[in-house]
């Protein structure tokens, strides 16, 4: 009494519209599936706390030419640096286009201001803190930064010239807010 | 596997009879592990370590549950509820010290369990699965070690989880979003280690239920012997109960012998003194590196200090890493050898004494040194040994190599005399 097209042996092999309602079934189950896998994966990026601690500012008006200090951002290391003439001249005498990581001196500074070098201490390899802005660190190679981890050497001005890391010593987005005062983030 | 002639599970009394209707949990044990599986009469004590390393999970679940009932999973507080367990807790320092070593000893005997796959070929047809399914157990337990070693907080700790999500942002485009999600902020912070802590309690979970397919896969078609050849009648087995629990049981007695000199009278000395250092964002110890059973490993990632093509060397590094170990999960279709057991292969076996084996040594060695010269070098010379080992000269052998002639059963092989009837 079961019309053809509703019985389990259909030899034609056309769709039937059971067919039809299993795969409208199971594709719905499978979307209901994604979305709700959605914000079992979400919750593992940074929460909110941790996004709001965006931004710090530093006096810079007690770091003498020459040296530098290491503070935080995101709870990663910063070195803010005062560069020597010597330090600016070197890094700028470098043909950027030789590089890993292509970036010339003034890329990385900011114009007017460029005796201040501000960077994310963390090497671009693995993630550990490169020596060379404390006094009495390796410098490297290149007589700027050195990584113990594997062996990344940086110049002044945080390029990558030798070892594993990819890319130079990451700028993070900065200002002047005043003469003294550096925004970062 | 069902061999016609294995013994057959007799209830003994009225209850197992009620019960073996019901529940036939002792006939699945009788059949698994005890006198209804018949085993090659022949294996050597290169096949006690899987037992071990079953025994060696159980320390870990045991120990490491107890510890998760005195251990607090927040930066401000892990370090100091460790050492809480050390000073305070009764026989905390005990139920530490072993999870601690229990740790390696568990490293020790897997990669003893893998040795013995690789030389005699276990993980050749008709036992693909088993091998598969132990790589798995092996991928599980690296990640598990890996979480465990972060949650004490130390100077390790964090500068391994540091290093190890690192590894992640080599991946072009997503990478760094990754590595993001994974730690769950920008550097490893509470969220990372409670995140952990999770991960590293379910973990072992895991890994006892892929032990129980492995061992399901293994008992098809029953375990291998020295020699690899098949089994060819009754004569070639004894049942595993009592003639293997009884050797296992003498195995075990050593291992724990071991076991106890190190968790009592040298607790620390495979750790990393760093690690009782609090963890500081601000400091990278001098030399990073991961526990002694990463090595190999970690001499292979930092091999690569050069880019190629045009892939960066960080990437290189990662892809040569991992790849190492999935490798191994190609193993049985690289092998093309006919033949198992490596006793009868000359030439594999020279290959293998002389270079693999060497090799390994000379990697895991390298991955403890610091990155300097001549380390660097000779990381790049046992690194490309080791991928050519697998991928050309295993190949190339196992084709043209002639196999010494094998014996013509277990029993023959055993006492030089033939297998009386093909039963
Ligand atoms: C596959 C098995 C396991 C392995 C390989 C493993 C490995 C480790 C390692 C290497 C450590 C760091 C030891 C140290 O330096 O202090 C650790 C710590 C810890 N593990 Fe495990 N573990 C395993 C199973 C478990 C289980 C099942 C639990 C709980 C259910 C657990 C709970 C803990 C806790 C609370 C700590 C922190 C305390 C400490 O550092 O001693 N582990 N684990
Ligand atoms: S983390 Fe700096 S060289 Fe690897």
């Amino acid at each position: 009494m079961a019309e053809p097209e509703m019985t389990e042996t259909n030899e034609g092999g056309e769709v039937r519209r059971r067919d039809f309602i299993n795969i409208a079934a199971v594709s719905f189950a499978g979307v209901g599936a994604g979305v709700v896998a959605l914000p079992l994966v979400s919750q593992m990026s940074p929460s909110a706390d941790v996004l709001a601690l965006a931004s710090v500012e530093v006096d810079v008006s007690s770091i003498e030419v020459g040296q530098a200090i290491k503070t935080t951002w995101r709870k990663q290391p910063i070195f803010i640096r005062n560069l020597t003439s010597e330090e600016i001249a070197e890094s700028k005498a470098v043909n950027a286009s030789d590089l890993r990581d292509p970036a010339t001196f003034e890329e990385r500074t900011l114009p007017g201001k460029e005796n201040w070098l501000v960077m994310l201490g963390v090497c671009t390899h693995l993630g550990c803190i490169p020596l060379g802005a404390a006094q009495g660190e390796i410098k490297g190679e290149y007589d700027g930064y050195f990584c113990p981890c594997h062996g990344s050497h940086y110049d002044a001005a945080g390029r990558i010239r030798k070892g594993p890391a990819p890319t130079n010593l990451e700028v993070p987005e900065f200002s002047f807010i005043s003469d003294t005062v550096v925004k970062i983030g | 596997m069902s061999f016609p002639w294995a013994n057959q599970y007799q209830p003994e009394n009225e209850f197992m009879k009620w019960m073996d209707s019901r529940l036939p949990l002792p006939r699945l044990i009788y059949n698994a592990i005890g006198a209804g599986y018949p085993v090659p009469r022949n294996l050597n004590y290169f096949w006690n370590f899987g037992v071990l390393a079953g025994v060696a999970l159980v320390i870990q679940i045991l120990t490491g549950v107890i510890l998760a009932m005195h251990y607090a999973a927040n930066v401000g507080v892990a370090f100091d509820s460790v050492e809480h367990i050390m000073r305070n807790v009764n026989s905390g320092w005990l139920l530490r010290y072993a999870h601690m070593n229990g740790a390696s000893f568990f490293f020790i005997v897997v990669y003893i369990h893998i040795f013995r796959g690789l030389f005699y070929s276990s993980y050749k047809a008709p036992r693909e699965m088993v091998w598969l399914l132990g790589l798995v157990i092996f991928l599980l337990m690296m990640a598990t070690a890996f979480m465990g070693y972060v949650l004490p907080w130390g100077q390790m700790s964090f500068w391994g989880a540091k290093v190890i999500t690192g590894l992640f942002s080599a991946i072009p485009l997503v990478g760094p979003a990754l590595q993001e999600w994974l730690l769950g902020g920008f550097s490893p912070d509470n969220a990372t280690l409670n995140r952990f802590f999770s991960l590293h309690f379910v973990l072992p979970f895991v890994i006892f239920g892929v032990i129980i397919l492995h061992i399901w896969a293994l008992h098809i078609p029953g375990s291998s012997n020295p020699t690899g050849i098949e089994i060819k009648g009754q004569q070639d087995t004894i049942p595993f109960h009592p003639y293997y629990t009884a050797k296992d049981g003498f195995g075990l007695g050593i291992f724990l012998i071991f076991f106890c000199i190190l968790t009592f009278f040298m607790p620390n000395f495979l750790g990393h003194p760093d690690n009782y250092i609090p963890a500081n964002e601000l400091s990278t110890p001098a030399h990073i590196v991961p526990e002694w059973y990463f090595w190999p490993f970690y001499a292979i990632l930092r091999a690569f200090t050069f880019d190629f093509l045009f892939i960066p060397a960080k990437l290189l590094g990662v892809i040569a890493m991992f790849g190492s170990i999935l490798l191994l999960f190609f193993l049985p279709w690289l092998d093309k050898s006919p033949v198992r057991s490596g006793h009868y292969r000359p030439i594999f076996r020279k290959f293998f004494w002389f270079g693999l084996i060497p090799c390994i040594l000379l990697l895991g060695y390298l991955g403890g040194a610091p990155a300097e010269e001549p380390y660097v070098m000779l990381s790049q010379l046992a690194s490309a040994y080791y991928f050519a080992h697998f991928l050309i000269i295993l190949p190339i052998i196992s084709m043209t190599e002639k196999p010494k002639p094998l014996p013509n059963s277990i029993t023959e092989a055993v006492t030089g005399k033939p297998l009386e009837s093909a039963a």
